[in-house]
């Protein structure tokens, strides 16, 4: 980072179409560059193969969350019911377990989902409320119909002049320098 | 998310199409691109003029929001003896129009996680608003349990599990507090989906607004978005699981409605078959209402693109199974009431047939069994007036539904002694008719300030978003 100029946070190259951007990310990961990023205004399949993201921790996360909401509201139940404030109902008895079920998965269902959402937008980062990526005007369209594929100054092989020859290679509409 | 339309999958011989494959109506219009699709949706919602029928529509709809206020009002100063319940029928009108609310809202949550699941792409340009009309139908019937308590700031205490004063806590063995539970979590889930599914679109808005309002606000609930293919693979995980966990949810959420009656004794409430026929119930009156609001709001936005015949034909074939099964549902309530030998249980469907509610509960078969059965001809489902009739028809005969089950199995229980009569009052209706308001007037500020279709999902519809086959391989 300290060599390069710190000024600036990668280059950005713009696409006009899916298969172009896919094509792209695949060259760049095939030249050897590592800290690089694509944009598209919808999820693509394609470029996750492409980029290698395919492994992701959220399901383990989601896992855990539901089990400890389950976990978490069959113990309340009981600590209620059979410690805390201990009610003869109809002579059933204070840990009648059947009766927990319902609240039990409710409570499954809705830490899962917490962490669900929240497990994502932690591992994403967001909310962010500043990045560079959006210094770069046309960016604005990455969430209407053009594709953006950015390789950034963090990234062992970058080097403003080659890299950016090298993204001019894959044919984009333009390149820019995308400021930090 | 990533499924792909099979309607734009167009075979290589033509000839050979026509004779295998059966052809349906698109789910998108043919002709638009990336951009066009951005730009038809956001500008709904960017535009600075405001539709004048949107502020007739509105306006009216807070008029009846106003009416619930009253009615609120009074009723928090008075009491809930303004309403026609008293012993035996203690649940009234609130307890109707609760399940008549929450299931409006599971064919939201079905239409936006099953047919997600189930990869039905037509799903696409109805979820989001599918999902908004099931959060505001939620909203609406929230409102009527904690109403019913009459006092609810007193009553948290046995709704929630927290350490009060009294050192009192709740009882888990009752349905009522399942309710709770199953009701919060479900609008808890809901908002979480919907909201999930709006942040890229939220993230177009705040790129595509010309006001700086427009800019900060869409920009702060954007949180940043800027859709990295990181960020899009973990978001798509996150919205596939959030659909697999709503997948039990929804189903839970209305079994466990029908545990707050098939768990008492009370003759035509104890019942094994409720939470199935719950279940469908909800579906059929949910499907009746999205397309109550579906066809107005292509009509009035222009939207015949995107929501096509073949969203309505889809819909009204989910309602025409549905109301079968509902109908099932009727014949085996009858018929286990017969079969059990129990006196009780045998009167409950001849009183229904023939008692002082007999003119409910042929209404409710009339609109929930025999003029849905027009269902069953292409004609009618393809006919759009009708369609909204039959939906409007279909939403009256499932209100009837409940009434009938709480109302009638309620008022002749097992000592004559105790029987009575229930008519609701101008506060039961002025709060039912004020839930409808409220109803309207959340999905109106919906239209006008969020999209109403999913941008981002609807370009996956669109030829242009495809990958070259010669890539794939990668």
């Amino acid at each position: 980072m300290s060599s390069k100029k710190p000024d600036i946070y990668g280059l950005m190259a713009e696409f006009e179409d899916p298969t172009a951007l896919v094509a792209a990310a695949a060259r760049a990961r095939e030249a050897g560059f590592t800290r690089l990023d694509a944009f598209s205004p919808y999820p693509i399949e394609e470029l996750h193969h492409a980029l290698h993201t395919e492994s992701t921790k959220l399901p383990a996360l989601v896992l855990i969350g539901g089990l400890i909401g389950c976990a978490g509201g069959f113990g309340l139940q009981y600590w209620v019911s059979a410690i805390a404030y201990p009610v003869n109902v109809g002579g059933k008895p204070y840990f009648s377990w059947p009766a927990f079920i319902p609240v039990t998965f409710e409570c499954t269902i809705l830490a899962a989902a917490l962490t669900a959402v929240l497990g994502m937008l932690a591992l994403n980062g967001l909310p962010q409320p500043y990045h560079p990526v959006f210094n770069v005007p046309r960016f604005a369209l990455a969430s209407r119909n053009r594709f953006f594929l950015c390789i950034e100054t963090a990234d062992p092989k970058f080097d403003l002049d080659e890299t950016r020859k090298f993204l001019e290679t894959l044919e984009p509409r333009e390149v820019t320098t995308v400021a930090d | 998310m990533a499924e792909r339309p099979q309607s734009l999958d167009v075979p290589a011989d033509p000839n050979v199409a026509i004779a295998t494959v059966p052809t349906y109506p698109p789910v998108i219009a043919p002709g638009h691109t990336l951009g066009s699709v951005t730009d038809k949706i956001s500008s709904i919602v960017l535009t600075k003029k405001t539709p004048a029928g949107w502020w007739i529509g509105f306006l009216a709809a807070f008029a009846i929001v106003n009416v619930l206020m009253v009615a609120l009002t009074y009723l928090l100063f008075k009491g809930v003896g303004i309403w026609g319940i008293n012993i035996p029928i203690g649940w009234g009108f609130a307890i109707v129009n609760f399940v008549w609310w929450i299931g409006i809202g599971h064919a939201g949550t079905l239409i936006s996680a099953i047919l997600l699941l189930l990869k039905q792409s037509w799903r696409t340009s109805i979820n989001r608003f599918a999902e908004a009309m099931t959060l505001f139908a939620v909203a609406c019937a929230g409102i009527f349990p904690l109403i019913h308590t009459g006092r609810p700031w007193l009553a948290i205490y046995w709704l929630f599990p927290y350490p009060n004063t009294m050192n009192i806590w709740p009882q888990f063995r009752s349905p009522l507090i399942w309710d709770v539970f199953a009701v919060s979590t479900y609008a808890t889930v809901s908002a979480l989906f919907w909201f999930v599914g709006l942040i890229p679109d939220l993230a177009t808005l705040r790129d595509r607004s010309q006001s700086r309002t427009g800019r900060v606000v869409y920009g702060m609930l954007a949180m940043g978005w800027r859709g990295s293919a990181a960020h899009w693979h973990r978001y798509e995980t996150a919205y596939l699981l959030l659909a697999g966990l709503a997948t039990p949810l929804v189903v839970s959420v209305h079994t466990v409605v029908s545990f707050d009656f098939a768990i008492a004794i009370v003759p035509g409430w104890h019942t094994t078959i409720f939470p199935p026929y719950f279940v469908a119930g909800a579906i059929y009156s949910g499907f009746a209402m999205v397309l109550t609001l579906a066809i107005p709001i292509r009509a009035i936005y222009g939207l015949e693109d995107f929501i096509t015949m073949r969203h309505l034909q889809n819909m009204a074939k989910v309602m025409l199974v549905t109301g079968l099964i509902v109908a099932y549902g009727y014949a085996t309530e009858a018929f286990v009431a017969w079969y059990s030998a129990d006196k009780f249980e045998i009167f409950v469907p001849f009183n229904r047939a023939t008692g002082p509610y007999a003119f409910s509960y042929w209404s409710l078969i009339l609109c929930n069994v025999l003029i849905p059965q027009v269902l069953w001809f292409k004609k009618v489902r393809t006919n759009v007036p009708v369609l909204f009739v039959v939906s409007l028809i279909v939403n009256t005969g499932m209100w009837l539904e409940r009434f009938v089950i709480v109302v009638t199995s309620l008022h002749r229980d097992f000592l004559p002694s105790a029987w009575g009569m229930y008519s609701p009052t101008i506060w039961d209706w002025a709060t039912f008719v004020g839930t409808i308001g409220l109803f309207l007037a959340l999905l109106f500020l919906f239209l006008r300030f969020l999209p109403m279709i999913s941008i981002a999902e609807m370009k996956t519809m669109v030829p242009e978003s495809r990958v070259d086959e010669d890539l794939r391989v990668i």
